[in-house]
């Protein structure tokens, strides 16, 4: 039992990380393949869950969605030169529901301009549903919730 | 360097030091936010129960706006007045009276100072004089109303009503959005690199939203070409602008211009739903944005409602407050609806995101350069309501309403 779990962490971990390198590497057409088709994307903060507010900065109910973002962020958005760089603890499990796994793994974002201007832009948790449905596991649902609800300036690459 | 002279009356012409001077910072708390204005403070809807309150600013002041025992708003400096401290430490909460934590004085929910630590001293020593009233003390209390959901506040007893300080026209289009209880769906703040007057200029700009914007003209949403227009208020601070529904397709004044947003290739939406519109006020009209001096502005992009605040933090820097809403009423429906036209705005908003930046653009653009200023002459010298939204006229607006406060 423990062995499995300690599995199930290594691939929650391997899936955080390819999710990050996706986001921080400019491979940004990945990002909506982490995705089930139907899926919640939801970027909010502990201010708005706590006072019961259902909206956050950026929410999408769909993979399709999170392409359209992808696709006007490259196409129409205007936004300066940066890049993030995610760092993210270790997952934890929270339940196993058939083949859906409840997990938090807590992240740091970096943004850094092409001025060279860096800030801790983001710091919160992931509270994701993974799917093991398929062949290689996809969240069902990533709910990123910021610490902070102050953005500074804009929010364009995805958390 | 020469600070570029500033014309008596000319609304054409900025001065760029205006956007960058302490010396006009100050002047600006004094004679705008602690002058004859009124100043958004919330809604009605995030304060539903007496002893409900929240934190807020005027300008730089700290301020709490509570509902009393009586259920009515109230608003008060958020200072204790001993030494200053602040009274509230929380964005918002529930209270019965406000202590400070510094000497434990206590206020009550309407602002007044009622006990005093160790008043009469400690085993008859210490303790105020005699002569000491707690009425001659405490934090200084605004002029709260509200109207339409919305809670303003002033420190002036001259400004004027709500409803006569905007004018029949703007108010009309308060009441137009705003007509039934308020529901919060969502609340955060986007830290703007600029002064605050950019931002307050960038909402009443007509003239760049399908230019900047290019995800609108990019999906053939958008048009300067389509019917609308933009009304501005007789004082000149306060402006609407809307435009009616498109049927979508080319535009071909772009075309002319050959302008970046107008790009050949097609490009389509996977979730169409995302432009999908309910005409939820049933007169056509799809985006409304409406501006109230100093810095208060109502959005209704399709079906996202949003009030937004404006909070100088210095020269150079301004919180914009968020708050996203919807009906009490709002079926699961519209909600969604909403929760998809979220998107449009706020820091990662198709549109509003470059808002947030552009402003930053200036600041940065205009540094050094207090001898120069920026030209405002779309659609005339004037400040008067146009029908065309190709125009500057709510920017000149403004001009007009800043000078007659400060004096400049």
């Amino acid at each position: 039992m423990e062995e499995n779990k300690e599995h199930l962490v290594s691939a929650l971990a391997a899936l955080m990380e390819d999710y990050g390198r996706a986001i921080d590497r400019d491979e940004l057409e990945r990002w909506p393949d982490f995705f089930e088709e139907q899926c919640n994307y939801k970027i909010t903060s502990i201010d708005n869950e706590q006072s019961g507010y259902p909206f956050g900065v950026l929410c999408a109910d769909s993979r399709g969605m999170l392409a359209d973002r992808v696709k006007s962020l490259r196409e129409a958005n205007v936004y300066e030169g940066q890049r993030y760089r995610h760092v993210m603890g270790r997952p934890v499990v929270l339940s196993v529901d058939g083949p859906l796994i409840h997990a938090e793994t807590s992240f740091l974002v970096v943004r850094t301009m092409r001025t060279g201007e860096m800030s801790m832009f983001a710091a919160g948790v992931y509270r994701d549903v993974v799917s093991l449905r398929a062949s290689k596991p996809a969240f069902a649902e990533r709910i990123v919730v910021c610490d902070s609800s102050r953005i500074d300036t804009l929010l364009a690459l995805p958390l | 360097m020469q600070y570029r002279e500033w014309t008596k009356g000319d609304l054409t012409r900025v001065p760029y030091w205006v956007y960058g001077d302490d010396a006009i910072y100050r002047q600006e708390q004094e004679r705008i936010y602690q002058g004859d204005t009124w100043s958004f403070l919330g809604l009605e809807a995030e304060l539903p129960e007496s002893g409900d309150y929240k934190t807020t600013f005027v300008g730089d002041m700290p301020v709490i706006v509570c509902r009393d025992e009586g259920g009515v708003i109230r608003a008060f400096e958020n200072r204790c007045s001993h030494r200053g401290s602040l009274l509230a430490l929380q964005n918002k909460g529930k209270a019965r009276k406000f202590t400070c934590v510094y000497h434990a004085w206590t206020h009550d929910l309407q602002g007044n100072l009622k006990t005093v630590a160790f008043r009469r001293g400690v085993n008859g020593a210490g303790g105020m004089p005699d002569s000491f009233d707690t009425a001659d003390h405490g934090p200084r209390k605004l002029r709260v109303e509200v109207y339409c959901g919305l809670i303003f506040g002033t420190l002036s007893e001259k400004t004027p009503p709500v409803e006569e300080y905007l004018g029949d026209e703007v108010a009309s289009r308060v009441k137009r959005v705003l007509h039934k209880p308020l529901r919060i769906y969502g609340q955060y703040t986007q830290a703007l690199p600029n002064n605050w007057k950019l931002y307050f200029e960038n909402a009443k700009d007509t003239y760049h939203s399908s230019l900047l914007h290019t995800f609108f003209a990019t999906f053939k949403v958008s048009r300067l070409s389509q019917g609308g227009g933009v009304i501005v208020a007789e004082s000149g601070g306060h402006h609407v602008s809307y435009s009616l529904s498109h049927s979508g397709g080319q535009d071909d004044e772009f075309k002319k211009e050959g302008l970046r947003s107008n790009q050949e290739e097609n490009f389509l939406l996977n979730d169409k739903s995302v432009l999908n519109i309910v005409d939820e006020f049933g007169d056509g009209c799809h985006v409304q944005i409406l501006s109230i001096f100093p810095g208060f502005v109502l959005q209704a992009i399709h079906n996202s409602l949003a009030v937004r605040q404006i909070v100088p933090k210095g020269p150079d820097r301004t919180d914009l407050v968020w708050t996203l809403i919807g009906f009490t009423d709002d079926d699961e429906a519209l909600q969604k609806l909403r929760m998809k036209h979220s998107n449009l705005v706020g820091p990662a908003g198709y549109v509003s995101m470059e808002d947030g930046a552009v402003g930053g653009f200036v600041q940065r653009g205009i540094a050094g350069s207090n001898d120069a200023e920026s030209v405002v002459l779309m659609g005339g010298e004037g400040a008067e309501s146009s029908s065309s939204r190709a125009s500057e006229t709510s920017i000149r607006g403004f001009w007009k309403e800043y000078r007659n406060h400060m004096g400049l």
